[in-house]
């Protein structure tokens, strides 16, 4: 990750700010920066959406496959996660730079979206044991500015709202041979449900308090922090902790609480974002990369 | 006859463009704020960004560096999503290796290397959607993230593709008239002095021929050059009018 040397007098400039509540940014401890959220960006894709957090820029293009359901859940879909930690973000992840991180977040993604309830996958299986939807979803890490896991889970649920699996119906003739036939109508899709999707809320450690989307500064003066995936209801999904550093019992359950509270929020507000999108339709202006 | 026309009796080609004419190109630089440099343009449907590093230290291994000039590093890859069938890797597999070869080879002729000696530029480029001409879109939109980057070049580096279909010579070809094999001659111009920086010509074309369809590409990377130029004088302005307050 691109990192940042700090001395140590602005490590404690910006430790002391955030025991008063006022930090660099201006932003208090509980505060998000802004973000930019923009769905169906690449258009040969089933959904995608880029969103931007600070200077933390992510693209994610999710691609409806047809495959084979998993042998111990023959009438689901599944969805794939794949990172790719591109150069683009800082030189460090050319070549085979970026694989190590990539990974780590992908299994993160996976262990996210564990939870049974999060995406119906059964609504993904066209025919038990024979064909499911795979759904392919590709974070693309433009630009790193602090807070990915949470700017990337934000990506992930603007792409999976996003996202049109086009229906299919299968044919069975007198021999029992199947068909599967592609609906005519380009506009009749299947669209998942994501009221229940989680978002991450990653709360950092910095001093005596915690606080939500740390920059890169921020990043650097934390010792530990507390990953936690919250739904729209509040209910939490996976829980991880990262860092070098340790956490007591009791700062994590006030950290759990914060981060419930503040992506209950950041739920609210990204659906917000994603219905005013959807009421737009066709009218809206496509600003992509070049606004 | 294929069965898709590639060129309609009338002249239209299968996207409704002329035979000479270009898709829209839509560009812009400073898209990203940690890079030195950093562009991003649309070439139709295809999306390219290209992000630039230095002139910067050697990083790694220092026996690598170049005692009179700087070392230009490149790296080509495509989203996973950006072609219409799922790509497993992003990089390097052999297609993107060769691109990043050409690309190095494109910019280590344009860019004033040995005003850096000992040092190294990076230069990334990522194809964000696919469709015909993804190396042009990656020079084009690299050489707009050199100059965000400030970095010295001799010329813009302006980049086109050509094909041959019924003895017309064809500019700018999408991923369809790719795709049907014909020739395809990949040509990256610097306009001013029109010298060529890198030729690429792919199948089977006549040698009479050659001539019109390089003329073909040259023409269309002048016009290329001339949206990239506009581009650039519009982003000098903004940033300019921006510094005057």
């Amino acid at each position: 990750m691109a990192s940042v040397v700090l001395s140590e007098a602005e490590k404690l400039y910006i430790v002391h700010g955030v025991q008063e509540d006022l930090r660099v940014d201006g932003r208090g401890c509980e505060d998000y920066r802004c973000a930019e959220v923009e769905t169906d960006v690449v258009s040969n894709t089933s959904g995608s959406a880029r969103a931007k957090l600070g200077h933390t820029d992510i693209l994610v293009g999710v691609k409806a496959e047809m495959g084979t359901p998993k042998l111990e859940k023959p009438d689901e879909g599944y969805l794939e996660f794949f990172v790719d930690c591109s150069a683009n973000a800082t030189p460090e992840f050319e070549g085979r730079g970026g694989e190590e991180l990539g990974t780590e977040i992908a299994n993160t993604l996976y262990r996210i979206f564990s939870s049974e309830s999060c995406v119906d996958l059964k609504s993904l299986c066209i025919n038990p044991r024979e064909h499911c939807w795979v759904l392919y979803v590709d974070v693309l890490l433009l630009e790193c500015g602090g807070n990915l896991f949470d700017a990337i889970s934000i990506a992930v649920k603007a792409a999976l709202f996003n996202t049109r699996i086009p229906k299919v119906r299968v044919l069975e003739d007198e021999e029992g041979s199947k068909e599967i036939e592609l609906s005519d109508d380009p506009y009749d899709c299947i669209r998942l449900n994501v009221d229940e999707v989680p978002c991450v809320v990653t709360l950092s450690k910095i001093g005596y308090r915690h606080v939500v989307d740390a920059t890169l500064q921020e990043e650097a003066c934390s010792l530990a922090s507390l990953l936690i995936s919250v739904t729209s209801k509040g209910a939490l999904t996976c829980m991880k902790k990262v860092g070098k550093g340790s956490l007591d019992p009791e700062s994590i359950f006030e950290m759990m609480e914060t981060g419930k509270r503040v992506g209950k929020s950041l739920h609210t507000s990204l659906q917000k974002i994603l219905d005013e999108e959807e009421s737009l339709g066709t009218t809206r202006q496509k600003v992509g990369f070049l606004g | 006859m294929a069965a898709l026309e590639l060129l309609s009796d009338e002249g239209y080609r299968a996207d409704g463009r002329r035979a000479a004419e270009l898709r829209k190109v839509r560009a812009r630089m400073g898209v990203f704020a940690q890079a030195d440099g950093s562009a991003y343009i649309e070439q139709g449907n295809t999306k390219a960004l290209a992000v630039v590093y230095g002139p910067h230290e050697m990083r790694g291994s220092r026996s690598k560096a170049l005692h009179d000039r700087a070392l230009v590093n490149c790296q080509y890859s495509m989203a996973t999503f950006s072609t219409s069938e799922r790509k497993r890797r992003p990089h390097g597999d052999r297609k993107s290796s060769e691109m990043t070869l050409h690309l190095k080879q494109t910019f280590e002729a344009a860019i004033l290397t040995q005003l850096y000696p000992r040092s190294q530029i990076d230069i990334y480029v990522q194809i964000l959607q696919a469709d015909g001409g993804n190396y042009c879109a990656c020079v084009n939109a690299a050489t707009l993230a050199v100059i965000d980057a400030g970095i010295p070049m001799r010329d813009y580096v302006c980049a086109s593709s050509a094909g041959f279909v019924e003895d017309t010579p064809l500019a700018d070809l999408s991923y369809i008239e790719e795709a049907s094999g014909g020739p395809q001659v990949a040509l990256a111009l610097l306009p001013t002095s029109e010298q060529i920086a890198l030729l690429e010509m792919n199948s089977r074309l006549h040698e009479d021929h050659l001539e019109e369809v390089i003329e073909a590409a040259s023409k269309a990377c002048k016009a290329v050059h001339a949206v990239l130029d506009q581009v650039v004088r519009d982003h000098v302005q903004e940033v300019t009018a921006l510094l005057g307050d």
